[in-house]
């Protein structure tokens, strides 16, 4: 069967369950679906957050992130894979992101959620924006996600 | 050429796009962040550190030294923090 991608941006929450079940759904070659989901926390190094906003780069954040489920799906034999970021403001305890990879086995399951969750910390067009006590700030990129991400790179 | 910027870049400069012209001799995307930043002070603020800014060009990442030339839309944004 062939495999199914679906990238999705939007302001609305998701059902992961449902996602996770929607991939999997009359498929019979399926023995490994791997989620990861990205939760807004509550407060960062003991200071509260209230609240974050995401904005992105409409066009490119679509494009930039089916290239990578495009290279993902060529570097692993995957059955499918689903992509949700939503966007806009987000408070703690609800969905940011969502990755389900389905595969045969689960090596190439865990390995390409791993690499794609990676790809969209570094190079995805989104931004968070965190609200806090003393008022809103960007939020800084962080060293060690560039790092997970250089690690997949082929040389 | 459109001109996009996001985040703290859109704030500093007080525009989320616009529609620019650059001289001949602006050829290369760090050339027209130069140029840009001569615009005035909330470019020249977006864009005071040059290697952190980020660029785009027809929504593929691009290294400051990628040329302009025929680019349609070209983004400068910060470091991504999405996920």
């Amino acid at each position: 069967m062939t495999a199914i991608v679906t990238v999705r941006i939007q302001e609305a929450d998701f059902d992961t369950a449902h996602e996770i079940a929607a991939l999997a759904k009359g498929r019979t070659d399926i023995g490994a679906v791997v989620s990861f989901s990205g939760i807004c926390r509550g407060n960062d190094h003991g200071e509260s957050i209230a609240a974050l906003t995401l904005e992105h780069y409409p066009g490119m954040a679509e494009a930039e992130i089916m290239r990578h489920a495009d290279e993902a799906m060529a570097r692993w034999p995957l059955n499918g894979l689903t992509i949700i970021h939503r966007v806009g403001r987000i408070t703690p305890g609800e969905n940011i992101v969502l990755v389900v990879t389905a595969s045969s086995h689960r090596q190439a399951a865990f390995h390409a959620a791993e690499f794609l969750m990676d790809y969209l910390k570094t190079s995805a067009p989104f931004w968070k924006r965190e609200e806090r006590d003393e008022g809103a700030s960007w939020v800084e990129a962080r060293a060690h996600d560039d790092a997970a991400a250089a690690r997949w790179t082929r040389s | 050429m459109k001109v996009k910027y996001f985040a703290w870049v859109r704030e500093r400069i007080g525009l989320a796009e616009e529609q620019v012209e650059p001289p001949e001799g602006v050829g290369t995307v760090g050339e027209l962040i130069a140029w840009l930043s001569e615009r005035g002070e909330s470019y020249a603020y977006a864009f005071e550190k040059p290697k952190v800014i980020r660029a785009a060009i027809d929504h593929v990442h691009v290294q400051p030294d990628a040329g302009i030339a025929g680019a349609r839309e070209i983004a400068f944004f910060p470091p991504m923090t999405g996920g």
